[in-house]
């Protein structure tokens, strides 16, 4: 089991990684109200890839298991993830373009998530970690960062009403008169 | 053989409205500046603005009602998820504490919260009134000065109980609690026709729901109120003990972000109905005098605790009135300021709703999804503001003007959090649940209410391990006689601005006990009715 210490540790070097990511990255201007995967890529050009790395995780078990619906279903989920972001207020996708940035930074997302290979060839057993670490981090900041990660890609997937027959939901009545 | 003719599109009484020629002004299409005058100026369009609205406007008052939402109405109604949250809701639905350990469900449409809630009416409970009587020295305000207030409203609102069996969620709840002894009791509602749909949390598809949004703001509209949709309340405007003009902002046509044209409102009038955030915040902004710093302060979130379980039968949460059974045991058998109390409720369970909810992700979160039909979950609503430990939370504001409300937890709230968890649990299994999960960051279901029990004693409590849920911002501008104490006097008038009015569920010196509602129409009623009084009589 990790130590308090080592995240101590890990939250200092995160502080420290986020003011690098931010003082390095290229990236557009701040602009929110984009839509879908254009909202992602203005909060940060690494997120539609972060996206796309932790939807099969937080929804193993839950999406199709063979491609191409597989597939089509993890596109669906990200994009509907950078809608969703983009209706949030400046304030809240200030706070995940920063999460992204962090997580998109090479150092951070080695040192801080134990994410070896770039996102979009991230194995799914190290980002599985990575997100359990977080979810049960000492630090309150990590919680919260899982918590939105876990709300908005949870609602993009089950928003979907490809995600009904699954969980036997027939969908909202006909109500035509 | 005749052929019926067939309606094919059901009648909208907002699309009528606006053919009949209300007026209507969407800001967020506007090309230039705008500036209007009107008799009283009311901001926020929910349970409080709506019921003044109506008031004000059939004591022959010229009434402009500005909302930051949109106008929508049953036809745009279509009970999906995901076009309800980002199109009636604050935040889309994800608005959080400042730590984030709370999310706040909380309306932003022409009708507020009304347009959204569950339709859940209760009096404010007798030992509430008697606490603010005896705590914060209300006078005026028992169970017998609101009875009228509360009668007027419920005739308007068409409140009864709810006379069709419960569903088969807030059924379980009634026979779990029955099984051990927890009196329960049947819940009344605003809802005239209702077809026991289960979507009124995403509005109401076929206009049963008496929300504000069907009941006065069309009568305000009917009397000639101008009704300023998707317009951001900025400041009041002031010259020494009086508000001259509301500066308001048109949002962008995506609503996140203010456009670039300003709306000046002036009035004899200004009412803040903006919620227990909202109004707050408007007040911070516009540095209304504050000596004692009292603004923002002791807000109050009946911070709300829930617990799911599996049921051998079909449940289908979704399906069915959302709430129709609720205990008030853990209330009525605590003192106010005692232990902390809860009332228990059920609620609709929808996709999105169950899947954030639910703790952890992956295949243990999937299989919980997979049981969907057969879910079953009770609430607990934390009766907070009425003990030394529960002062409830703060709002600020960030750096663009926008509010955010800072909500610690103390010991006394973990403590409500943990007896919440045992009582729900021990119901859901009395009830025959096979399984139940607490919603806790631990994630693990019981098969067994001792193994439960023995879970729960030893849960860690803290922010985010312990999601915490809020459906009701009250407090923030309390009322009071005093003005070292409160923010507004027992009229609802700020005690330093003279023609500046605080009239939704900010007003409430503490936590209401019950869903506040029907404690807003009638006390927003009866201070409304107070001032059209004063209004006609100093004349236009």
């Amino acid at each position: 089991m990790t130590s308090r210490r080592t995240f101590l540790a890990a939250g200092v070097a995160g502080g420290i990684a986020l003011g690098f990511a931010w003082w390095w990255r290229d990236r557009p201007a701040f602009v929110p109200g984009g839509a879908g995967v254009d909202a992602l890529t203005a909060l940060d050009r690494s997120a539609p890839a972060i996206v796309a790395a932790i939807v099969p995780v937080l929804l193993a078990g839950a999406l199709p298991a063979a491609d191409p619906e597989r597939r089509s279903a993890i596109d669906e989920t990200t994009l509907n993830v950078g809608r969703a972001i983009a209706g949030l207020p400046p304030a809240a996708q200030q706070e995940l373009g920063e999460l992204f940035a962090l997580l998109g930074f090479g150092p951070a997302r080695i040192a801080l998530a134990r994410v070896v290979a770039p996102w979009n060839e991230a194995d799914d057993d190290e980002v599985a970690a990575f997100l359990e670490r977080w979810r049960v981090s000492g630090f309150l900041l990590l919680r919260s960062a899982y918590d939105a990660l876990h709300q908005i890609v949870l609602a993009a997937w089950y928003g979907n009403p490809r995600s009904w027959p699954a969980i036997g939901y027939p969908g909202p009545p006909n109500i035509s008169p | 053989m005749t052929t019926a003719i067939v309606p094919t599109v059901r009648p909208d009484p907002i699309r009528s409205g606006i053919d009949a020629g209300w007026k209507i002004i969407d800001a967020s299409a506007l090309a230039r500046d705008l500036a209007l005058e009107a008799d009283v100026v009311i901001v926020g369009s929910g349970a409080g603005g709506g019921t003044a609205a109506e008031i004000l406007a059939s004591a022959g008052l010229k009434v402009i009602l500005v909302e930051e939402g949109p106008l929508r109405s049953s036809r745009d109604f279509r009970m999906r998820e995901s076009d309800a949250y980002p199109a009636l809701y604050q935040e889309s639905a994800a608005r959080k504490t400042r730590d984030k350990a709370i999310n706040i469900l909380q309306g932003r449409c022409v009708g507020g919260g009304t347009t959204v809630n569950w339709t859940t009416s209760f009096r404010t409970p007798e030992a509430t009134l008697r606490h603010w009587a005896a705590a914060h020295g209300l006078t005026g305000f028992g169970v017998s000065d609101l009875a009228p207030w509360f009668e007027r409203m419920e005739a308007r609102l068409s409140i009864a109980p709810w006379e069709a069996p419960p569903n088969a969620n807030n059924a379980a709840l009634a026979r779990g609690a029955e099984r051990l002894g927890i009196p329960t009791g049947i819940i009344r509602r605003n809802v005239k026709g209702c077809w026991d749909l289960g979507y009124c949390g995403l509005g109401c598809p076929i206009d049963a729901k008496q929300s504000m949004l069907v009941t006065t703001i069309p009568a305000a509209l009917d009397q000639g109120a101008t009704l300023l949709t998707r317009a951001r309340a900025l400041e009041f405007r002031q010259e020494r003990d009086r508000v001259v003009a509301l500066t308001c902002a048109g949002m962008a046509a995506d609503g996140v972000l203010p456009g670039p044209h300003r709306i000046t409102l002036r009035a004899r009038s200004f009412i803040a109905a903006a919620g227990g955030i909202g109004s707050p915040a408007l007040l911070l902004r516009s540095q209304v005098p504050d000596p004692h710093h009292l603004i923002g302060k002791r807000t109050f979130l009946h911070p709300t605790l829930v617990s799911a379980a599996i049921l051998p039968e079909r449940v289908e949460p979704w399906a069915g009135t959302p709430q129709s059974v609720h205990s008030d045991h853990f209330l009525d058998t605590l003192e106010p300021a005692g232990p902390m109390g809860f009332k228990l409720e059920a609620p609709p369970v929808h996709p999105i709703l169950g899947a954030i909810t639910l703790p952890n992700h992956g295949s243990g979160h999937a299989a919980w999804m997979r049981e969907f039909p057969h879910l079953q979950v009770v609430l607990a609503l934390l009766r907070d503001g009425f003990h030394p430990d529960s002062t409830g939370g703060t709002v600020a504001l960030r750096s663009d003007g926008t509010p955010v409300l800072d909500y610690p937890f103390t010991p006394y709230v973990w403590e409500g959090v943990r007896r919440a968890f045992a009582t729900m649990a021990e119901i859901q299994f009395a009830a025959g649940a096979t399984r139940v999960m607490p919603v806790h960051g631990s994630g693990t279901g019981y098969t067994q209410w001792g193994a439960a029990k023995r879970a729960i004693d030893a849960f860690e409590l803290r922010p985010l391990v312990t999601p915490v849920v809020s459906a009701h911002v009250m407090g923030g501008c309390p009322l009071g006689a005093d003005a070292r104490t409160s923010v507004v006097d027992l009229s609802g008038r700020h005690h330093h601005l003279a023609n500046l009015h605080v009239l939704d569920g900010s007003l409430f010196p503490t936590s209401i006990g019950a869903n506040p509602q029907l404690s807003i129409f009638g006390i927003a009623a009866r201070l409304a009715a107070g001032l059209a009084a004063t209004l006609a009589k100093r004349g236009a």
